[in-house]
């Protein structure tokens, strides 16, 4: 597999590190629903799945990469902290 | 037929035209006390003790495929009791009782061979790490030994003790561990569950749960809609692909886990060595060929293949071991997918929704508990109780906070 | 048996080599299977299960039949297909699976109770007596198992790995594979061309053909002297690729010196390929398909194409009177190439009975097929069915062709599935999902020359117009294009066994049982049968047995599908896949910058992680690590010890929201912390459980230096990064990793300060550093930093210089520690010292435990939110039953304490139900003079004062404890402060 970085060009996998579904971390202090699914549940699909990567023996950019789990297929690549803030 | 040395030469003699298949292929019945989604290991021994234990017998299995074709058929065949964590020491130890009277009690040669499984460590900490885990072993009533570097050297001499990267301070040693023939089971508890009354549907893929007033009441397939009042999902690999089927949204992720075998070899590893600082191991099938696998890939997939850099660490991995297999070559691999849980550790249990039951989230430690798990399984089915040594496998332990983390690695499915 | 005037090898030089001890002679160009064939000899092997005689089937990698090993000792290679093996001087290659001899094998009497040894017949017996089967059954199984055997010596020969990048990588230099080559290259794209021969040509170095009038190979070499003056191309002869890999990554095997005598000393034996590659193109040709008909294993029983290639390539012939077995117009080329080359061909059968025989320079027998053959160490005599009855006819080789299979296997590598052609009768990619490979020629079931060629050049254009890049015109070279008339034959349905599976003893009748049992899917025959498995991966066999098997299920080919392909394509070595792997490669290391001097006081090494630590500093008279170990607690507890502490990790956090961050990611407050002080801190995980424990130290306002444990160094800085540029990307922080920048060393004990002082520039003071403050110091001119912090329960300071002045500064502690009566101190002291005053490290924060186990939740912030806060409200994190941290000491007439024991009440048996917990660290206090534990344990607070047992069942040792805080050392605080 290989990922499009975007600070860096394409890299092979072995740069990369995978930590999990991209998912909007609660707001609520208190722990509750919104916190057990943030830390357990996923929709785990067979499909095109957001993920977070990050490129941990390159920059060290944390990236949101689409994704399919059936193909392997990557698509839109973007910097998590971008995306984040934009979305914020 | 009862199958027995005498049975293989009588039917030798006649041409072998007089076997009979080892289970029918029945049309679904319109309805069942009990139906099991998924045909595989877990699938097939659930079904089997439901008959066996509980004397249930209108019950179907539905595989989408054919029955075996899961993770019961690509794994890398160990058989072990070597867990530390409540929860896990008590069933997998009960696991393995079962494995122990398994060939006779299913009249099918599974090959269960207790051959030991060694798992070395490469420091003082480590030791003491394999110790407090061989401690719960015996404490559970297990067996355990721990063999310091000179026993050990002289138990597996091809070992690299000389220069090997990560040095070899001893192992710990399971005598009951081994290896047994991974389609066999799966086989074999058709056949039994078959001979029992149980219905196995192959080709047969759910496509739909029927839920009304929050109860079961029967599954919509490719071979028309089947009623019943109980289900149980048991689909390691996309039980969470099912249970959306019910709604749900389970505490997994799926993972693809690599094997490898190499061309058949004359006898050179008698047993089951685990190297941890490789995430590397290996066994030797009665075919000849080398067995042995590695770590997960770590990225979420459903495509039962592996990567390259993680098949080349595996190799080297095996170099650094035991250089002696470098001769050897890799004929197959392949890929398996796990369900990955946010502990490393299965789900046996009821649901929110009344009839419907999960059995899932096996991580990479599926193939041992096939005996176990069915027969936990198929308790909690029939009675509607947890079964002793499979009560701590609970769907909201996540949210409870009462985690069964063997490895201490957190609620990152994938780190497991 | 050589042919005059045949063969593109040097018959001017001789090559000795042995066979099985024998020494025989051949060619450069030869193959182990060319030069045995030259030499007469048939029989090369025995089959897995049967032990039957068997010869040279094919002439290429998927050999199933001739498996031979190679070699001595470490070199010794079992499985070596004899057709690939190239000779060299000096080869010694050896026949397996075959005792004592391979012309006497005795388990050759398995063939005569073959009866009783049908598909999975082992799943139905051998059950009784239970204990026989690891006992008795499985031992003789296995023995007679197996090929090859390994030498059980290591493997000392080099390998290597490389990576390749380009623009297109062809895989198959043959007609299409060269022509795609020449138009991607002349267009200017960076072309890799593999392939797994010898030499680059594939179809044409076994054929007689002609191009533009002249022989093929001609061509051949004028198409690879242009290629090879193009700096854009990449030519790799002897090279497999094995496997394809997401987004255009593939593995290959490059065999580098494994046919030379005399390899050069720094040559690898075989180089691992990983190649990087925009687009792909399958060129990889076809395998001509046995025919399973009864008794068709016997030696020299060969494809039809393999005598062909035998006999232009290398010149021989493997029989002077040859029969010919086909379903189609190629194996009349053999025959007609055959007789050409003045070999009688006693006989071409052809299953077709509608083809015309007026030409043939042979007797034809159409609509015949073959239905049984004699001879046991080599074909004699075969029967044949012709259309007025059974003919015998003798013969001694015989070829068949049951028509051709596309090599598609790399086509669907990535899960894609193979279509079934009724024209080709044959599977051939599926073009819209082929692993992103354009496939040409005969992969593609385009069989003819011309053909092949065209698809070759239509292939490349694709990938150049994807590329951007224009194609140029590419002239055809004047040839024939043979289309391959063929009718299926897949079985000749008559008495005897008929081989499937060569290499894995599989017949038709194995098949037919599976069928019979219930294991018609494909998947479940294979499974059953054990078909495709063997080393040539089914090659040979798959297309029959789905054939056999549909015939038996009453369906067609299309509808039993096939089973899955996978990688590698060939078989790949252990060696070479893992290069890099044996002794030190397998892993970096990472060495402190005091690393020589410590190695140079003859400390042991032990590991932490990547990391190289001293265990010890034995003086002269000391010979039990105790000993060591002992003094050097003593040293730090009554002088000054030095340790390098070089490998915790350390995380410079900068930026405006620094303090915020900071506060963020540890449980306790840190926003509070002063310029030049540094204050303990806990992180969690997001799951509520503590993730690592280190040191916070203020540096300027907006500057935090915060150290890890060495085990979690690089886990703490991929959380930090997660939430600065994920959880909170909205705050101006900036991190980074400077473990590497700065060698720091521990100075502890009552003289640290003493000792300080007498190497800084600027003497320090209590007022200046007081405890938990940091600052900066200057030696000589040397910046460096000062961290008064302590792990050992005393006075204590961590000096931090730059990473190249460390080895110097080691030195000069040393030196000046010396007649203070200090020295060096290792990771067995270290430990001791920590135990003795309840510090933690990982044994303790084992991934399952919360602050408040570890009896720091008071020092948690109520007021703000921090990483794993929510998750650590769960019950099952604040039940008061969890297993806290405690104290243990010997409280009974047994003193021993060991890690990784468990703990139950006095009376109680060590089982499960009764296991309060166990102990996780243990070492001997020289300061107490008893052994000192920390241990995790049921409530362990409220039980402090009460006794326990300690059971260890693997160390047989049981000790009664007392249950204490864990701060045996100390517990005020005092020394310290000092």
């Amino acid at each position: 597999m290989r990922i499009n970085c975007p600070l860096c060009g394409e890299r092979d996998l072995r740069e990369f590190y995978f930590k999990g579904t991209k998912l909007a971390c609660p707001d609520s202090e208190e722990w509750g629903a919104d916190w057990d699914d943030y830390l357990h549940n996923r929709d785990n699909p067979a499909g095109v799945s957001q993920e977070l990567w990050q490129h941990v023996a390159g920059c060290g950019v944390w990236l949101i990469v689409m994704r399919d789990t059936v193909s392997h297929v990557i698509g839109r690549v973007a910097v998590a902290k971008d995306e984040v803030r934009d979305a914020g | 037929m009862r199958f027995s040395g005498w049975q293989v030469i009588k039917q030798g003699l006649t041409g072998n035209k007089g076997w009979k298949p080892q289970w029918r292929k029945p049309e679904p019945k319109p309805e069942y006390d009990i139906i099991i989604i998924g045909g595989g290991g877990h699938g097939l021994s659930t079904a089997y003790y439901l008959a066996k234990e509980h004397g249930l017998t209108n019950i179907a299995v539905l595989e989408k495929g054919y029955l075996g074709g899961g993770n019961i058929g690509r794994n890398t065949t160990v058989v072990r009791a070597d867990y530390s964590q409540p929860g896990n020491s008590e069933f997998y130890s009960y696991s393995l009782k079962l494995w122990e009277t398994l060939e006779n009690e299913l009249n099918y040669n599974i090959m269960h061979s207790q051959r030991g499984t060694y798992r070395l460590f490469h420091s003082d900490g480590q030791r003491d790490g394999f110790a407090r885990v061989g401690n719960a072993m015996i404490n559970q009533g297990d067996d355990a030994i721990l063999f310091g570097r000179d026993e050990l050297r002289k138990r597996l001499p091809y070992l690299d003790f000389g220069n090997t990267r990560f040095p070899i301070f001893g192992a710990l040693y399971h005598p009951r561990g081994g290896t047994a023939r991974h389609d066999a089971v799966a086989w074999g508890y058709a056949r039994g569950a078959d001979q029992r009354g149980v219905d196995l549907i192959e080709n047969c893929e759910v496509t739909g749960i029927d839920i009304e007033n929050g109860a079961v009441c029967g599954v919509q397939t490719t071979r028309g809609a089947i009623r019943a009042k109980k289900l149980g999902i048991v689909v390691a690999g996309r039980s969470s692909q099912v249970a959306a089927m019910a709604g749900m949204r389970l505490p997994i992720e799926s993972h693809i886990l690599q094997a490898f075998v190499t061309e058949g070899l004359k006898p050179v590893i008698d047993t089951v060595i685990s190297f941890g600082m490789g995430h590397f191991y290996i066994s030797q099938s009665d075919k000849g060929g080398l067995v042995f696998g590695g770590d997960l890939d770590y990225y979420p997939s459903y495509a039962q293949r592996g990567n390259l850099p993680r098949a080349e660490h595996v190799a080297e991995a095996a170099m650094a071991l035991m250089p002696m297999i470098g001769k050897a070559k890799l004929l197959r691999s392949w890929g398996g997918i796990m369900d990955m849980t946010p502990d490393g550790s299965p789900i046996i249990d009821k649901t929110h929704i009344d009839g419907l039951f999960l059995n899932a989230g096996w991580c990479y430690g599926g193939f041992k508990a096939v005996p176990g798990s069915g027969f936990s399984f198929a308790h909690l089915l029939a009675t509607g109780n947890h079964h002793a040594p499979a009560a701590k496998y609970r769907l909201n332990r996540f949210n409870a906070g009462d985690l069964i983390d063997e490895e201490g690695t957190g609620s990152q499915h994938n780190l497991h | 048996m050589r042919v005059d005037g045949y063969g593109r090898i040097d018959r001017g030089v001789t090559v000795p080599f042995s066979f099985d001890g024998k020494r025989y002679c051949g060619h450069p160009g030869d193959t182990l299977a060319s030069a045995l064939i030259a030499n007469d000899v048939k029989l090369i092997g025995r089959s897995f299960k049967y032990h039957r005689p068997r010869g040279i089937l094919t002439a290429g990698s998927e050999e199933p039949n001739a498996l031979v090993t190679i070699g001595q000792g470490g070199a010794q290679t079992p499985n070596m297909r004899a057709t690939m093996q190239e000779i060299y001087t000096g080869l010694e290659a050896r026949s397996q699976n075959a005792w004592p001899s391979l012309d006497r094998d005795l388990l050759s009497v398995n063939d005569l109770f073959q009866r009783f040894l049908s598909a999975g017949f082992y799943y139905k017996t051998f059950m009784w007596p239970r204990a026989f089967w690891e006992r008795v059954y499985e031992p003789i199984i296995r023995r007679s198992a197996g090929l090859g055997a390994l030498s059980g010596v290591p493997d000392l020969a080099k390998y290597d790995k490389a990576y390749g990048h380009c623009d297109v990588l062809i895989i198959g230099a043959g007609p299409a594979g060269l022509m795609a080559a020449l138009t991607a290259a002349r267009a200017g794209a960076d072309v890799i061309l593999v392939d797994e021969n010898a030499e680059m040509g594939g179809r044409f170095l076994f054929e007689n053909q002609v191009l533009d009038g002249a022989p093929a190979m001609d061509w051949v070499a004028d198409v690879l002297e242009e290629l090879v003056t193009m700096g854009n191309v990449r030519l790799m002869t002897r090279t497999t690729v094995t496997g394809v890999y997401d987004q255009g990554t593939y593995g290959a095997v490059e065999r580098v010196s494994g046919h030379l005598d005399r390899p050069d000393i720094d040559a690898p034996f075989e180089t691992f390929w990983r190649i990087s590659a925009r687009h792909g193109i399958l060129a990889a040709g076809a395998i001509e398909r046995p025919i399973a008909f009864p008794m068709n294993d016997r030696p020299n029983i060969m494809m039809a194409s393999a005598v062909r290639s035998y006999l232009h390539n290398f010149g021989v012939v493997a029989g002077q009177r040859v029969a010919v077995f086909g379903n189609n117009d190629d194996a009349h080329r053999t025959a007609q190439d055959l007789v050409s080359a003045g070999v009688e061909v006693a006989a071409m059968i052809d299953s077709r009975s509608d083809i015309s025989t007026d030409a043939a320079d042979y007797p034809v027998y159409r609509g015949a097929q073959v239905i049984d053959t004699n001879g046991r160490k080599g074909i004699e005599q075969i029967s044949v069915q012709t259309q007025s009855g059974v003919k015998q006819i003798n013969v001694d080789c015989l070829a068949m062709s049951g028509g051709w299979n596309p090599n598609v296997h790399l086509s669907c590598h990535l899960g894609g599935k193979p279509i079934w052609n009724d024209m080709l009768n044959a599977f051939v990619p599926d073009p819209k999902n082929a692993a992103g490979l354009q496939v040409a020629g005969a992969a593609a079931g385009i069989f003819g020359t011309k053909g092949a060629m065209k698809s070759g050049i239509y292939r490349a254009k694709l990938v150049l117009d994807a590329l951007g890049m224009k194609a140029p015109s590419m002239p055809l070279p004047i040839t024939g294009d043979e289309a391959l008339e063929a009718t299926p034959l897949w079985e000749v349905k008559a008495k005897g066994r008929a081989w499937v599976d060569f290499a894995n003893d599989i017949t038709t009748k194995d098949i037919d049982l599976a069928v019979r049992e219930g294991f018609g899917s494909v998947e479940h025959m294979k499974r059953y049968t054990t078909q495709g498995m063997a080393p040539d991966q089914g090659k040979n066999s798959n297309i029959n047995a789905m054939a056999v098997l549909s015939d038996a299920m009453g369906q067609s080919i299309s509808a039993t599908g096939t089973t899955t392909f996978r990688p590698p394509f060939a078989p790949v070595g252990l060696s070479t896949l893992g290069a890099g792997g044996v002794g030190q490669g397998f892993a970096p290391h990472r060495y402190m910058t005091s690393h020589d001097q410590t190695v140079e006081m003859a400390a042991p090494m032990v590991e932490t992680g990547l990391w190289h630590r001293p265990l010890y500093f034995p003086i002269e008279g000391e010979t039990k690590w105790r000993e060591s170990c002992d003094r050097e607690v003593r040293m730090v507890r009554e002088a000054v010890g030095i340790c390098d502490v070089s490998s915790l990790g350390k995380i410079d956090i900068q930026g405006k929201d620094a303090s915020q961050f900071i506060d963020f990611i540890y449980i306790n407050r840190m926003s509070s912390l002063k310029v030049g002080r540094v204050r303990y801190g806990l992180m969690l995980r997001e799951d509520g459980f503590v993730m690592d424990d280190g040191t916070c130290a203020r540096l300027a306002a907006q500057q935090f230096l915060i150290t890890t444990t060495t085990s979690a160094a690089s886990q703490v800085m991929q959380h930090l990064e997660f939430v600065a540029q994920v959880l909170k990307p909205e705050w101006d922080v900036h991190i980074s990793s400077v473990t590497d920048h700065w060698a720091q060393f521990a100075v502890a004990g009552p003289k640290a300060r003493d000792l300080i002082n007498q190497i800084v520039n600027t003497q320090i003071n209590n007022d200046k550093i007081p405890f938990m403050g940091c600052g900066k110091i200057k030696i000589g001119s040397v910046e460096g930093r000062v961290f008064r912090i302590s792990f050992s329960g005393e006075h204590a300071y961590e000096i931090a210089v730059p990473a190249r002045f460390g080895a110097s500064l080691f030195e000069q502690l040393l030196h000046h520690a010396k007649p203070m009566g200090g020295g060096a101190y290792g990771l067995e002291a270290l430990n001791v010292l920590r135990i003795e005053k309840g510090f933690l490290t990982h044994a303790e924060i084992n991934g399952r435990v919360t602050a408040d186990d570890l009896g720091m939740g008071k020092i948690a912030k109520q007021d703000i939110d921090y990483i794993g806060k929510n998750a650590a409200m769960r019950p099952g994190l604040t039940r008061t039953e969890r297993m806290q941290m405690v104290g243990l000491k010997p409280a009974g007439a047994c003193k021993m304490l060991t890690g990784g024991a468990h703990l139950f009440e006095v009376d109680d048996d060590a089982s499960r139900v009764n296991d309060l917990g166990h102990v996780t660290s243990v070492g001997f206090s020289p300061t107490f003079g008893t052994n000192l534990a920390i241990a995790l344990l049921n409530n362990g607070f409220a039980r402090i004062g009460e006794q326990v047992k300690m059971v260890d069942h693997l160390r047989k040792v049981t000790t009664i404890c007392e249950v204490c805080d864990p701060v045996f050392y100390d517990p005020e605080g005092r020394r310290i402060r000092g």
